[in-house]
């Protein structure tokens, strides 16, 4: 099974219903898919740490979510983690990671080369999936850690799962 | 730039919260950091109430998660002008979902209350409303006088949403009136007044 397909069985198996994104290539056809599941409501966000008060807000009101975004959005969220680590509030990420493999855009490189230990740093828990058949069980596990452990959790999946970007070169 | 001028507004924030939240028990309420969070706390802390003491540019976002999850409940954000500048996109991603149940207000001083009364950009030319508009919310209205307050509590209060008031209060240093700072206990007080007693085992 294609890897954003074991991305999205495990998010209807973990009752998700509400998956919050910046539009990315990486994650094109996982948001489509969420977009067409007439069983999850989908945000598109104008920032990644918008997401996740989101996602916080949405658990105060009995409704599960996941953000979905790019290593460089990780970036953006480190101040509004601070909301999710002192409430206790789940949160479980999905990140398509640049920087790392074939990379052609030296300006991926700064966030992409660190951000499993900038999100380490902000309490995040992370697993990393190189291979497409350790992506559904990892998913699985990261939405298991933020909403049965209630925790900060994030799947990283490798920039080798995705096409390489050439800019047509 | 009349850098005085919010000094003589005639609104008085503790006042038009009261008007805000007194009027229904069962109003779902985020407010930002920091004024508004003990500005609904003066008019009396409430289990419904979510303070934020942290997570500057959130609130809206919050509110909006709020109204996602909580389609039959009426939610509303209370938030302060630098708080909302520092979240501008999240008016965007709210006019984009178009939530009927939110409504969204900021008390605008034209300063940062918390770190000393500096001026925001809206002691200038920024027109948060007219940001709002733009963003696509179908009501987006400023409110400077006790009139002007009275005749859109309804629809601040009830009217199909988003819809986003500013409402331009006076700059005044007033006492603190905390909430509990508490994350945890906000949260789960949160949800066991709106799910009952199991959601927060």
């Amino acid at each position: 099974m294609d890897w954003w397909k074991q991305i999205h069985a495990a998010l209807k198996h973990a009752h998700v219903g509400l998956v919050v994104y910046v539009p990315d290539a990486g994650h094109a056809s996982l948001i489509e898919a969420c977009n067409s599941d007439n069983s999850m409501q989908t945000v598109a966000l104008t920032t990644e740490e918008e997401g996740i008060a989101v996602l916080s807000g949405a658990w105060l009101g009995d409704l599960r979510g996941v953000l979905l975004m790019q290593s460089s959005g990780v970036g953006n969220c480190i101040n509004m983690l601070s909301l999710a680590k002192t409430c206790q509030f789940p949160l479980p990420m999905f990140v398509t990671m640049r920087g790392q493999w074939h990379e052609f855009n030296p300006w991926q490189n700064p966030m992409g080369q660190t951000t499993d230990q900038q999100l380490r740093t902000a309490s995040v828990q992370t697993l990393t999936a190189t291979q497409p058949e350790e992506v559904g069980p990892m998913a699985a596990a990261t939405l298991d850690q933020a909403f049965t452990a209630g925790g900060m959790s994030a799947l990283l999946l490798h920039q080798r799962l995705m096409p390489v970007k050439t800019f047509g070169k | 730039m009349d850098t005085k001028r919010s000094e003589s507004y005639a609104l008085r924030r503790r006042d038009v919260v009261k008007r805000l939240t007194g009027a229904n028990d069962e109003l779902l309420i985020v407010a930002g950091l920091g004024s508004t969070a003990w500005d609904i706390t003066s008019a009396g802390d409430r289990d419904l109430n979510f303070p934020l003491w942290g997570a500057m540019g959130g609130a809206i976002s919050m509110g909006l998660g709020l109204a996602l999850a909580q389609p039959d409940r009426r939610v509303l954000v209370i938030t302060g002008d630098g708080e909302t500048l520092m979240g501008l996109g999240s008016l965007a991603t709210v006019a984009l979902q178009s939530p009927e149940n939110l409504s969204v207000c900021t008390f605008d001083n034209e300063r940062y209350g918390e770190t000393g009364m500096q001026f925001t950009h809206t002691s200038g030319q920024t027109d948060l409303a007219g940001v709002a508009a733009a963003c696509g919310f179908p009501t987006a209205v400023t409110i400077r006088t006790e009139e002007e307050l009275s005749a859109a509590l309804p629809t601040i209060l009830q009217a199909p949403g988003p819809v986003y008031h500013v409402i331009k209060v006076r700059a005044e240093k007033l006492d603190f009136v905390l909430p509990p700072k508490d994350g945890v206990h906000l949260k789960n007080r949160f949800r066991q007044a709106l799910l009952g007693g199991a959601a927060i085992r």
